[in-house]
């Protein structure tokens, strides 16, 4: 066992986990954030997505120990209360969801695309930048448009 | 994932001596490769000795004539570097089409080439471009590094420090990408030197090799369709669900014809 701490969503918190405890069972078990899904935990749907110190991560193919010390953000810590970040204003708005599994991966995903793509991106960019996202309801087309239409909001 | 006892190195030194002191040890970088082999219990050490606190073994430095990459460097920075980019425009090229975003924002050049896996990009550019892997112990010629399926020249207890690539001649690298995970069902890299042309092959058999057919037909003469005269041994090439050997065989020639086309 270990003693970790990390800044989650802003909020400092630390907690005791096995050494091969993931990031996301610490996320979902110890502090019940349960937004960060996991769909394969084979490194492959991209549904765990979060940020680590500012970057998208596969939260289960990190552990727990390795982000100590770390900025975690996962989509709990998005909106502002009641109003929506731009980009899951821009999955509602554009029905970029259905089942919603991998919604918050996707959403966490595409803040990343933006972050360094900036807001005016086309759509093949956004396709290829998804690669390591899937779903198995929408068939994409909305999710792109989605993220199309959030990252043209994040730029105000 | 079987428990195992994880400790975070600050030096070099201090990683060789936990791998030393430890059972049945391995070093984790990324863990892109390695987390995923666990959870499959297809590796069960002892210790994980997490080398992301070695800060000597992060960062891109270029020269005269060479570009040196950490081997913690993730793929995501090399993708990024304007440096890299400038310099051997197919190296970062390539880093930014491995796997996803958030797997380039984890996994290291020195992870990549360590795991040796069949299908990994940057092994192909290691072998074309004649880099040198640099380790705690010594310089290793890139020809000789890649011994086989998941086998390197590595000894248990030595550390990847960096990957340096000469600056010269003109490359390509060209990819035929497995659509779910982007390795390489096979990759081909091609570097044409004032004195000569070196290929290196990926995907294709156990592990990345020279394409030394290639290459003498290439220096015959440098065009794609030097390329289709020549004879590539067929029981050599791997097959799975993704591709016959045959199949291969021939992806081999035709991304070598695309990368001809793109040096020329
Ligand atoms: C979904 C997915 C898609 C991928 N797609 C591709 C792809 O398209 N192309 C591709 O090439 N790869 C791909 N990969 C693999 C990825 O590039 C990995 O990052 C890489 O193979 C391993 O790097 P790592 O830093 O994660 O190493 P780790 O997983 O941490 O380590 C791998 C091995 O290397 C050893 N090691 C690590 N660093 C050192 C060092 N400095 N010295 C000595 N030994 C060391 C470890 O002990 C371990 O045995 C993919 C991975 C995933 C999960
Ligand atoms: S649960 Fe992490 S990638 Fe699928
Ligand atoms: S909305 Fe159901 S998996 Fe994407």
């Amino acid at each position: 066992m270990q003693t970790i701490s990390m800044n989650i969503n802003g909020v400092p918190v630390s907690g005791e986990v096995e050494d091969r405890t993931l990031l996301v069972q610490f996320l979902r078990e110890n502090l019940r954030l349960t937004g960060t899904h996991v769909g394969c935990d084979t490194s492959q749907c991209g549904a765990c997505v979060v940020h680590l110190d500012g970057v998208s991560v596969k939260s289960c193919t990190i552990l727990a120990v390795q982000s100590d010390g770390c900025e975690v953000t996962t989509i709990e810590g998005l909106a502002n209360g009641s109003h929506l970040h731009p980009m899951q204003q821009a999955f509602k708005d554009n029905h970029g969801l259905q089942c919603g599994f991998c919604t918050p991966g996707m959403v966490m995903s595409a803040i990343d695309i933006v972050n360094r793509n900036g807001c005016d991106i086309d759509e093949a960019t956004v396709r290829k930048e998804l690669e390591g996202n899937i779903c198995r309801c929408t068939g994409y087309h909305n999710i792109v448009k989605s993220v199309q239409a959030g990252a043209k909001n994040m730029g105000g | 994932m079987y428990n195992f006892s994880y400790q975070k190195v600050s030096s070099v030194a201090d990683a060789v001596e936990a791998m030393q002191k430890s059972e049945d040890g391995k070093f984790v970088a990324g863990g892109q490769t390695m987390l995923p082999t666990m959870k499959h219990r297809l590796a069960s050490p002892s210790d994980l000795i997490d080398l992301a606190g070695v800060g000597e073994l992060v960062g891109i430095s270029v020269d005269e004539e060479t570009v040196t990459i950490g081997a913690m460097t993730s793929h995501a920075a090399v993708a990024a570097s304007s440096e890299v980019q400038d310099a051997i425009p197919a190296l970062a090229k390539l880093a930014g089409n491995i796997g996803d975003p958030a797997v380039r924002n984890r996994g290291t050049i020195g992870g990549s080439i360590a795991n040796n896996d069949p299908a990994a990009d940057y092994p192909a550019a290691v072998i074309a471009l004649g880099a040198t892997v640099t380790t705690n112990k010594r310089d290793i010629p890139g020809d000789e590094f890649f011994i086989g399926m998941f086998e390197t020249a590595l000894a248990e207890d030595e550390v990847i420090v960096s990957v340096s690539f000469p600056k010269a001649g003109t490359a390509a690298y060209m990819k035929f990408e497995n659509p779910a995970s982007r390795y390489a069902i096979v990759g081909v890299f091609l570097v044409k030197f004032i004195d000569g042309v070196r290929v290196g092959v990926t995907g294709a058999t156990a592990c990345a090799h020279r394409g030394m057919r290639l290459e003498e037909a290439l220096n015959g003469s440098f065009t794609a369709d030097a390329i289709d005269s020549v004879e590539l041994p067929i029981e050599k090439m791997n097959a799975d669900i993704h591709a016959s050997a045959e199949y291969r065989a021939h992806l081999v020639k035709v991304m070598t014809k695309r990368a001809v086309e793109a040096c020329a």
